[in-house]
């Protein structure tokens, strides 16, 4: 019926097809699980259900909440319209300071509490990130 | 007076740039003899004027002159002179204007050195690079001008941000250019070539010099980066999988492909067409690598200024070369010869093709990660941020099947072979390094479901290279590479899986105790730097056998005001340790966070080693 080389070109092309179906499968299911959602904690207030996932919270550090003990930190991010509480055991960027841009993540407890597994590290002090900026609009 | 020296002469190569596309557009079919020299003249003025307008932004960073606005927005007059000049590529107007002098010192040194080809290839891929020289000139003139002018002239700039004063930091801009814009000259002699259908073996090794050279300065470049940011940030990493760092790794998975592909081509003189999209792709990823970065689309803890129209532009021109590309492949297309030969399954091009396989999967992951979120934000408003755990996820388990073929590959021969020669003593070898690494984990108490096969394979590849050493065959350059890899997996792979942490929030005088070790928090001096004060803490880690001193400091900085913890790392060949600290709040506690990092120096050290086979290739004269 057909040849030989046309069953191993239409082979081929099978083979090709389904290995970049199998790719892109593989891509956007661990995409899925391991994407971080950027939540404001107005957000976070209006939240109707609360999941057990990773999340960023961006926000400012409230002036004079930053309480410090032995092993934990403990501040409140605010977007001037809503706080929420951060608990945080672990290093602190450089320029993490009251008054100043943050992004924390970590995983919500309730509405009012967030405990945070990482503080991420800005390299500019103007520099707002994108998210906090937008947040910070909104709620103006 | 030294900014309008430098923005005339920019004008001047724009007004070459124009002239010498409209000579090829129209006079094409005059004497090729005359042309020649006529070319040459032409870009060797405007190589000069480029010069001449990158020295002088030099010069006005030199003398702080500050009626400059790209030098008063970046220089202050008490930085150092060092980073004064650094300074100048530094922020995004000077940098197009580094990348712009690496086009055309590119363009120039293929001019001189395609001589023996064909006169109508050389002209056409000085027409293609021309083509991209007027669209960085354009940009640089109409949207980041370095030379505009201030009135009135201030008294004093706004300082460098005090992250970028770093000796790491300042080479790594020009030579990750170096890479990126080698593939500038990739792109433009590949269309060249597809249109006068010199497709060929000869080509091939006459292009493999840029590839390689534009592979080692990309490598170096991203390694610079890694170094700064894994002393410099303070998180005691080196790669974040953040979106920035990804632009530069895309076009480097390309490059690394295309650099075996062109091997097959010279050696066996097929994948013609694989071999140019691959050139197209990795222009396009490095073009559109300094589109993202620059435009401040992505969403990155490096993103520096930015401004959206400048993104546009650069988006735009971005899509009419890679427009134009695909147009002039398809049209061209039939200048490929068509190689009938009889493809085997058991051959060294099917290991090739099985790397470019592995290259472009690993890219695809890391350009759906980086991209995915744009793409989300644009559609439906939500900001999410892929992080770490995507791209270990897919890409770990793909690194044990790479591993194997990497270290199988080399030694099968081109056109055929017999798989019989693979299997046995290979294999063997792979079994006993798998169980080897067995053990290894078990006596560690670290079992992961990938990680134990994916030593295993490391150390296959580490061997099975260090006996290619003994075998008589000239490929040196190929097997440092593969042994520098293999080195480079594995202590990537320790280092995960043995670093260890703590971190504490501590008062001066206090001490605490961690994982049978002690850690004091002994003094702190103030000391006058020269643009900054430093706050020097004075640490030690006490355990069984040893004292560790340690000296981190805290930088303020007055211009601009900010503060940076430099890390204090004691490296030694089996680890580093790493202890940083950082000021919370005035109250006396500082927090501080102390790494054992092991086998780091080797991550550095074998990504030196694999650019130092790509160089022995490069000097190698029949490589």
């Amino acid at each position: 019926m057909y040849g030989k080389k046309v069953k191993l070109r239409a082979f081929f092309i099978l083979l090709i097809f389904f290995s970049l179906v199998l790719t892109a499968f593989l891509i956007f299911k661990s995409l899925e699980e391991n994407v971080v959602y950027f939540k404001s904690p107005t957000e976070i207030k209006n939240l109707s259900e609360l999941e057990n996932k990773k999340i960023r919270v961006g926000g400012m550090v409230k002036k004079n909440s930053i309480e410090i003990n032995e092993t934990e930190v403990n501040f409140i991010i605010t977007d001037f319209k809503n706080e929420l509480i951060v608990n945080f055991t672990g290093s602190v960027p450089n320029l993490f300071e009251e008054g100043k841009g943050v992004v924390a993540e970590g995983f919500i407890q309730d509405r009012n509490y967030f405990k945070a597994t990482k503080i991420l590290a800005k390299h500019d002090e103007n520099y707002m990130p994108p998210e906090v900026k937008e947040s910070l609009k909104d709620t103006n | 007076m030294s900014s309008q020296i430098g923005i005339y002469s920019l004008y001047i190569a724009l007004i070459i740039s124009v002239f010498l596309i409209f000579q090829f557009t129209f006079l094409n079919k005059g004497t090729t003899k005359n042309l020649d020299s006529r070319i040459f003249s032409l870009i060797s003025v405007q190589f000069l004027m480029v010069i001449i307008s990158f020295f002088s932004l030099i010069y006005a960073f030199i003398i702080s002159d500050f009626s400059n606005e790209t030098v008063y927005n970046n220089s202050h007059t008490t930085k150092p002179l060092f980073y004064k000049i650094s300074g100048t590529w530094g922020n995004h107007e000077g940098s197009l204007l580094l990348w712009l002098l690496v086009l055309i010192i590119f363009l120039f040194i293929f001019f001189i050195h395609s001589k023996k080809l064909s006169n109508k290839y050389r002209l056409l891929t000085v027409l293609f690079q021309e083509i991209i020289i007027l669209g960085f000139l354009l940009f640089i003139l109409f949207t980041s001008n370095p030379f505009s002018n201030l009135f009135p002239i201030p008294k004093e700039g706004n300082g460098l941000n005090p992250i970028l004063q770093d000796p790491a930091l300042a080479i790594h801009p020009p030579v990750l250019y170096l890479g990126y814009v080698g593939t500038s000259i990739i792109f433009s002699s590949s269309l060249a070539a597809l249109i006068t259908g010199l497709i060929n073996k000869v080509w091939a090794s006459h292009i493999k010099k840029w590839v390689v050279i534009s592979w080692i300065f990309l490598s170096i470049g991203i390694m610079l980066g890694s170094i700064w940011a894994y002393y410099e940030l303070g998180w005691g990493g080196f790669w974040f999988w953040d979106p920035v760092e990804n632009v530069s790794l895309m076009p480097w998975f390309c490059l690394t492909a295309l650099l075996h592909t062109i091997i097959v081509l010279e050696k066996r003189n097929t994948f013609h067409s694989w071999a140019i999209i691959l050139s197209v792709t990795t222009f396009s990823l490095s073009m559109s690598g300094t589109f993202l970065v620059r435009s401040g689309i992505l969403n990155s803890i490096h993103t520096f200024a930015n401004d959206p129209s400048r993104g546009i532009f650069i988006l735009c021109f971005l899509f009419f070369l890679i427009f134009s590309a695909i147009f002039i492949f398809f049209i061209y297309q039939k200048n490929i010869s068509k190689n009938l030969y009889k493809p085997y399954l058991v051959s060294k091009e099917t290991s090739i093709l099985i790397n470019n396989l592995f290259m472009m999967f690993f890219l695809s992951v890391v350009l759906v990660g980086t991209i995915y979120p744009i793409f989300l934000e644009v559609i439906n408003d939500s900001k999410i941020s892929v992080g770490p755990p995507f791209y270990q996820k897919l890409i770990t388990p793909f690194l044990i099947p790479f591993l194997f073929f990497m270290a199988v590959g080399p030694n099968i021969k081109w056109i055929k072979d017999r798989i019989s020669k693979i299997n046995i003593q290979q294999l063997i070898f792979f079994i006993i390094f798998i169980l080897l690494s067995c053990l290894f984990l078990k006596k560690n108490g670290a079992l992961y479901l990938f990680v134990l096969p994916l030593i295993g394979s490391g150390f296959f590849l580490l061997f099975l290279t260090i006996k290619d050493f003994f075998l008589k065959s000239s490929h040196l350059s190929q097997k440092l590479a593969h042994f520098g890899f293999s080195l480079f997996m594995l202590s990537v792979l320790f280092n995960g899986i043995l670093a260890k942490e703590y971190s504490s929030n501590m008062k001066v005088g206090d001490e605490r105790i961690f994982m049978n070790k002690i850690i004091k928090f002994e003094n702190l001096k103030v000391v006058q730097g020269h643009n900054y004060q430093s706050l020097i803490g004075e640490f030690k880690i006490i355990d069984q056998k040893n004292v560790l001193n340690f000296k981190p400091q805290i930088r303020v900085y007055d211009q601009p005001k900010t503060i940076t913890s430099e890390a204090d790392i004691l490296t030694t060949i089996y680890s580093d340790n790493f202890l940083v600290f950082n000021v919370l709040k005035n109250d006396g506690y500082y927090n501080v966070r102390y790494q054992n990092k092991p086998f780091m120096i080797w991550i550095w050290l074998s990504v030196a080693l694999m650019s130092f086979g790509g160089i022995l290739s490069f000097i190698k004269k029949n490589g």
